[in-house]
């Protein structure tokens, strides 16, 4: 579905856009096309979601929300379709995902990300989200990241 | 490690996470929302970047959407292998992050590739050379989410 030309805008832009007034002109040169080409080729992979956003990309450590809780729940399968699309439009809400279950390790299928500037705030934020989902939340806990071992942006062969 | 952010900087990282603009001068274009000059949004981006503000400025790619996937895994590492095991897993390139979390599935990582199939074997690989058992966590439903953080 990506073509090559796509892929070459991706391997020209995993990093970030040149900081040059006409950065999709300097793109084109790279890749060996006309910069209205890449204007239209981004347009369009933003449209179709392969690029999920265009602009800033905080680094959450840095900027002070150090306290980042990945809050779970066991919400049951008929309600959980429901409970996810309330919980994901809370604004302190960056990510909310149903996954599977793995018992008898693991008995959560809904994962929400908050962020906050410390850990008393992400978890007030939880006990919120935990409050509005009510009964239909049959367990729940909340994994804070103690460290990074890795992250690297995606990386895709050009 | 926490940087202060001036007006200018809290701003253009409030007002930039999304819509930059697919114009021939896109932080003119920008810039003139936020009431600043081409160059002084330019130089404010740049020097997000040299503290560490923002992890990247640019497209934020979706590997799924790029025909490829993701999948989070979970692990639980004795204390004592903790170390050697995180080395291991970190050595395989699909692997984007990888966080050290507080429960007895211990560590969380991401594997990301442009081809699906490659997810499977990568776990498979991790689970032989590491001894342990991975939990994949795909996720089966996106609920939608707005995009901002409130800096």
């Amino acid at each position: 579905m990506l073509d090559a030309i796509d892929r070459q805008l991706v391997a020209a832009t995993q990093n970030g856009l040149p900081l040059v007034a006409d950065p999709y002109r300097a793109i084109a040169e790279t890749a060996g096309v006309d910069e209205a080409t890449v204007i239209a080729r981004l347009k369009h992979l933003l449209a179709q979601g392969a690029i999920r956003r265009l602009g800033a990309i905080p680094n959450h450590y840095t900027i002070g929300l150090t306290a980042n809780g990945m809050a779970v729940w066991d919400v049951a399968d008929d309600a959980v379709g429901e409970v996810g699309a309330r919980v994901g439009a809370l604004e302190f809400v960056t990510h909310c995902y149903e996954r599977p279950r793995h018992l008898p390790w693991w008995p959560y299928n809904l994962f929400a990300m908050v962020h906050g500037h410390a850990r008393d705030e992400v978890l007030e934020k939880v006990a919120r989200i935990t409050d509005l989902i009510g009964a239909a939340a049959r367990g729940h806990d909340v994994l804070f990241s103690t460290r990074i071992l890795k992250k690297s942006g995606l990386r895709i062969a050009a | 490690m926490t940087q202060a952010l001036d007006p200018t900087e809290r701003a253009v990282l409030n007002g930039l996470q999304g819509g930059f603009p697919l114009t021939e001068r896109p932080f003119r274009d920008a810039g003139a929302q936020l009431g600043l000059t081409e160059g002084e949004l330019i130089d404010c981006i740049r020097r997000l970047l040299a503290r560490g503000c923002l992890s990247r400025f640019g497209p934020l790619w979706n590997a799924e959407g790029l025909g490829g996937a993701v999948c989070l895994c979970a692990m639980a590492v004795p204390p004592e292998r903790f170390a050697e095991v995180a080395a291991r897993v970190n050595a395989h390139p699909e692997v984007a992050h990888n966080y050290e979390r507080n429960h007895a599935l211990n560590m969380w990582f991401v594997i990301s590739s442009d081809c699906p199939d490659r997810i499977p074997d990568v776990i498979a690989a991790i689970e032989a050379e590491t001894g342990l058992r991975v939990l994949p966590m795909p996720k089966q439903r996106e609920f939608f989410v707005g995009f901002r953080v409130e800096v």
